[in-house]
């Protein structure tokens, strides 16, 4: 039920808060009427909404231990 | 690569010695420990145990009765794919085994049940069927995308679940000793992390990778060794401190805490969310008022236990496996209990990876 996968913003129509997101390769029509976002931005899609931009910093310490820092 | 998070779990391990039990509370964390082997690599004195965050699993059969009523009395009705196989305690009475209807059964009698991805889908179906009722459940996570729709005029069965008291609940148990908890991702994306600090215990917000529920168990395990019970975010690339303030004024804008019954941990007071008086028009509660309470006289609502556990595997006090009906009686093609039902339920989980 709290799955979420994230997808890569193509397109945004502000006007009905909607988003073609792209999901490797699979594109679907999100809402984004929960989250500040524009093309270009990685979002997390549970039920057809984006639920949060992902963002790549704050990650390091798990990245560092995957690499055996 | 993932091999050096497992030395260091390891390593903690043995620092630490005693048994220490952790919680994963979403029910995708048991579906990546599953899926993972998670529980087969980890120390023997690390003991992992599922626990209520499958929202399927603990909605009340009464409420899936309600849902079934109104769709055998010719309402139609939408609901996640996740619920359809769910049993309530209604029963045909002509029905020598009393088998317990789901949506699913009630559809095979003719009911007009059709099962959404979103509530996006439920409104553009509601076109079609103006009376239609959206069977709303789920945590946090699911709450905001139901509030819209409401706003947006569709009508919905609420039975949408807060998910902080029901870990209250879990930490208040006198029979269950929990060191630290795995915190549910995306219901934190929601709520953010400051809420979890209430409980005085190891807690890490962490996301639904098997590297992330590694690196979440080790981030435990760090904490427990050094003396210390705070919130860490282990999710931080999904989840911001604050959460989504934004998601949160939508919902308490449409819904306000009401007591709510859990399959499996009983009432919890203020733990349930009911659609507030001002959208009442959408209130499937309060718009088919008298369908809910005349049940057709073909059915009936038995209240017999089956002897599933699901309840007590919920609390973290058994096992699947502990169960007499587990993949004999009760098997992922006919579930007796919603544990076994949901792709996010322990003993549905279990027997998927067995």
């Amino acid at each position: 039920m709290c799955l979420a996968i994230p997808g890569k913003i193509k397109s945004v129509d502000k006007k009905i808060n909607m988003a073609l997101v792209d999901f490797d390769g699979i594109e679907r029509e999100v809402n984004i009427s929960l989250v500040d976002v524009g093309k270009g931005d990685y979002v997390i899609v549970h039920a057809g909404f984006a639920i949060e931009k992902l963002t790549s910093q704050d990650a390091k310490e798990i990245s560092d231990l995957l690499e055996g820092k | 690569m993932t091999s050096n998070i497992i030395k260091k779990i390891e390593t903690l391990a043995k620092e630490i010695k005693r048994e220490v039990v952790i919680m994963e509370l979403c029910g995708t964390h048991t579906e990546a420990v599953a899926k993972n082997g998670i529980k087969k690599i980890l120390p023997k004195n690390i003991r992992l145990l599922s626990g209520p965050g499958c929202p399927v699993c603990v909605t009340d059969q009464k409420d899936v009765d309600a849902v079934l009523t109104l769709a055998l009395s010719g309402v139609p009705i939408a609901c996640y794919g996740d619920v359809l196989k769910v049993p309530g305690n209604l029963v045909l009475k002509a029905d020598p085994e009393k088998q317990k209807l789901s949506l699913n059964k009630a559809r095979e009698l003719g009911a007009d049940v059709s099962a959404v991805y979103s509530t996006i889908d439920a409104l553009k179906l509601q076109k079609e069927k103006p009376d239609l009722v959206f069977f709303g459940l789920g945590f946090e996570t699911t709450t905001p995308m139901t509030a819209d729709a409401i706003k947006k005029g569709l009508t919905v069965y609420s039975s949408h679940k807060l998910f902080l008291p029901a870990m209250q609940v879990l930490v208040d148990s006198p029979t269950l000793k929990i060191d630290g908890f795995l915190d549910p991702g995306h219901v934190s994306a929601m709520i953010g992390v400051e809420p979890y600090r209430k409980f005085k215990l190891a807690q890490v917000i962490t996301g639904f990778t098997g590297e992330d529920v590694l690196f979440g168990i080790y981030m435990l395990l760090r904490q427990i060794a050094e003396g210390r019970k705070v919130v860490e975010n282990e999710y931080t690339r999904c989840v911001k401190p604050k959460g989504n303030p934004v998601a949160r004024k939508l919902v308490n804008d449409v819904f306000e805490a009401g007591d709510a019954f859990w399959r499996g941990l009983g009432t919890i007071p203020n733990s349930g969310l009911d659609i507030r008086e001002k959208y009442a028009k959408y209130d499937a509660k309060v718009k088919y008022r008298d369908v809910l309470n005349s049940l057709d006289e073909k059915y009936e609502i038995l209240n017999t236990s089956n002897g599933c556990i699901c309840g007590a595997i919920m609390r973290g006090l058994k096992q699947p496996k502990d169960c007499q009906l587990f993949n004999k009686k009760c098997t992922s093609e006919n579930p007796i209990g919603a544990c076994m039902v949901s792709a996010e339920g322990a003993c549905g989980i279990e027997v998927k990876y067995l």
